[in-house]
């Protein structure tokens, strides 16, 4: 049996006094690359940030490998590429280089030095993803999309054991994100990083990701993306012609 | 006057270490300020350290010794200023303008109990390095080194949580600890600038350094020796300006902090400049 990376325990968010997460109990293995799906304010990045500890439980719990979070210290094991990259302050006078080695802080004890080897850590993974061009840019310089790049190289100069991603192609155009998600799948697939992101887009889940959680406040839907195709509650929830639509398209 | 005759002073010596020691301070916590949009926090802590002035001057204590009252009130207040933020839903401007009229309320109410206004008080507002006394230097040299210990230990941290607190809280670190650090190291530089410069021109040093670096760096290492090397260089000609055109010194140390803003604003357009043609 696969061992469990993130396990929820009936988890409840509110906000302002609303419900924005209800009950959310999910288990996701090592090796699972999870596409999580769902309407507007339908609570996907709130689901991401509770599993990260960025945002108060009403109730429930949240492990990670494991570990309830509050005695969770492997944030090593973690990389975190999150929707708001657009809040970066353009003036942040940070090289890319720079911005990319922040990522190995979370391996690294008190004082946080950082050596040559990681130097020569963070130049692999710039050129893994491509970016070694970049190396000497400053990263508020740089187009929404490079930026998006830059900030996968952060958050996989680890060689995390789980990636977490919050809508990570808004900025991209559809080549970009059809070549970023195929570099995700291959970084599943090679080396069994677990993978866990939100998007509103299900075709990327139909040709990428190998189960959906399909989220509306409450998990609707937990499994494969053809058990979503072939659910009678997926058919009552959006009649069988839109569901029949959405699965014949991808 | 030659400058050799200038040097030859004492108190020119006083002002010129104490000055540097600080504004170096000053220009390399302002970058991490600027960044985090809480520049004003200075201003907020030198009106705590106006008010705590009063009190020590009521209580009898003068220079160096008024530092025992002035250092845990601005200290315990740079932290309220945290608190407030994360406590009271309130804005960075918020908490330090709430904290800032406190400090002169508080400062005004015990001056006036005190018996009004006197000159020692108003030195506050408008600063006098070159009254620094050579107690005071070496109160200088020891926060210095103490304030630029902290600040390499905790370097890295400090420059993740301004680039997201959130991508930090995810790297592991402590992001409330490392904000209380840096609100804390500033209330030491605050305390010790505001003999040279007063309440009112305290946050030059804080602000101008950084934000002429932010226009010209190319890392963000670069961005701090920037501004170190501002802050510094301007205190060293504020102080050579002020004494040969004989004018107030904390003025011509802002002044000149401004020229070089200026240039550095003009050397980032024309490289734009040059770059896009």
């Amino acid at each position: 049996m696969r061992p469990v990376v993130v396990a929820t325990e009936s988890l409840c968010c509110s906000y302002n006094g609303g419900m924005v997460l209800e009950n959310i109990s999910v288990t996701i293995g090592a090796g699972d690359y999870v596409g999580i799906v769902g309407p507007n304010g339908s609570g996907k990045s709130t689901l991401l940030k509770a599993i990260l500890g960025l945002c108060e439980l009403t109730a429930g719990r949240v492990s990670l490998f494991g570990s309830y979070l509050e005695a969770f210290s492997g944030w090593g094991r973690v990389g975190y590429l999150p929707q708001s990259l657009a809040i970066l302050n353009p003036l942040f006078p940070a090289t890319v280089a720079e911005t990319v080695a922040l990522g190995l802080l979370s391996r690294k004890s008190f004082p946080r030095r950082l050596n040559s080897a990681d130097r020569e850590r963070v130049d692999a993974m710039l050129e893994r993803l491509g970016v070694q061009g970049l190396r000497n840019r400053l990263i508020g310089e740089l187009s929404g999309g490079q930026q998006q790049r830059v900030f996968l190289a952060r958050a996989l100069v680890n060689d995390p054991e789980l990636l977490i991603l919050d809508e990570p192609t808004s900025a991209l155009d559809p080549e970009t994100r059809e070549r970023f998600y195929r570099q995700i799948a291959e970084i599943n697939a090679l080396h069994g990083t677990t993978v866990l992101f939100v998007t509103h887009d299900m075709g990327v889940i139909g040709a990428h990701a190998t189960k959906m959680l399909y989220l509306d406040k409450k998990m609707l839907f937990f499994g494969s993306f053809e058990e979503f195709c072939h659910s009678r509650d997926m058919s009552l929830l959006f009649g069988e012609q839109s569901q029949h639509i959405i699965c014949h398209r991808h | 006057m030659p400058l050799i005759e200038m040097f030859s002073y004492g108190f020119v010596q006083r002002a010129l270490l104490t000055g540097t020691l600080v504004a170096v301070l000053c220009s390399v916590l302002g970058v991490f300020l600027v960044l985090r949009r809480m520049s004003l926090i200075g201003d907020g802590l030198a009106h705590v350290t106006f008010g705590s002035a009063a009190l020590a001057l009521a209580l009898k204590l003068y220079a160096a010794s008024s530092l025992l009252v002035s250092l845990p009130i601005v200290l315990l207040s740079s932290l309220g200023i945290l608190r407030l933020t994360e406590k009271a839903r309130l804005n960075g401007d918020a908490a330090i303008g709430i904290v800032t009229s406190v400090g002169v309320a508080g400062g005004i109410i015990v001056a006036s109990i005190g018996g009004g206004f006197n000159v020692d008080l108003l030195s506050y507002l408008f600063g006098n390095i070159l009254s620094v006394t050579r107690e005071e230097v070496y109160i200088a040299i020891v926060l210095f080194c103490v304030v630029m210990l902290l600040m390499v230990l905790f370097y890295n941290d400090l420059i993740a949580i301004t680039l997201s607190e959130e991508l930090s809280r995810v790297s592991g670190i402590r992001t409330r600890l490392i904000s209380a650090v840096l609100v804390m190291l500033t209330a030491l530089s605050v305390v010790l600038a505001m003999k040279l410069v007063g309440v009112m021109m305290i946050t030059s040093l804080l602000i101008i350094p950084a934000s002429s670096a932010l226009q010209i760096a190319r890392s963000f290492r670069s961005c701090v020796l920037i501004a170190a090397l501002q802050g510094a260089s301007s205190v060293l000609a504020g102080v050579y300006v002020s004494f040969v055109a004989n004018l107030p010194t904390s003025a011509s140390i802002v002044l000149i902090n401004l020229l070089l803003f200026g240039l550095c604003c003009l050397a980032r357009h024309l490289s734009t400049a040059r770059r896009s043609s």
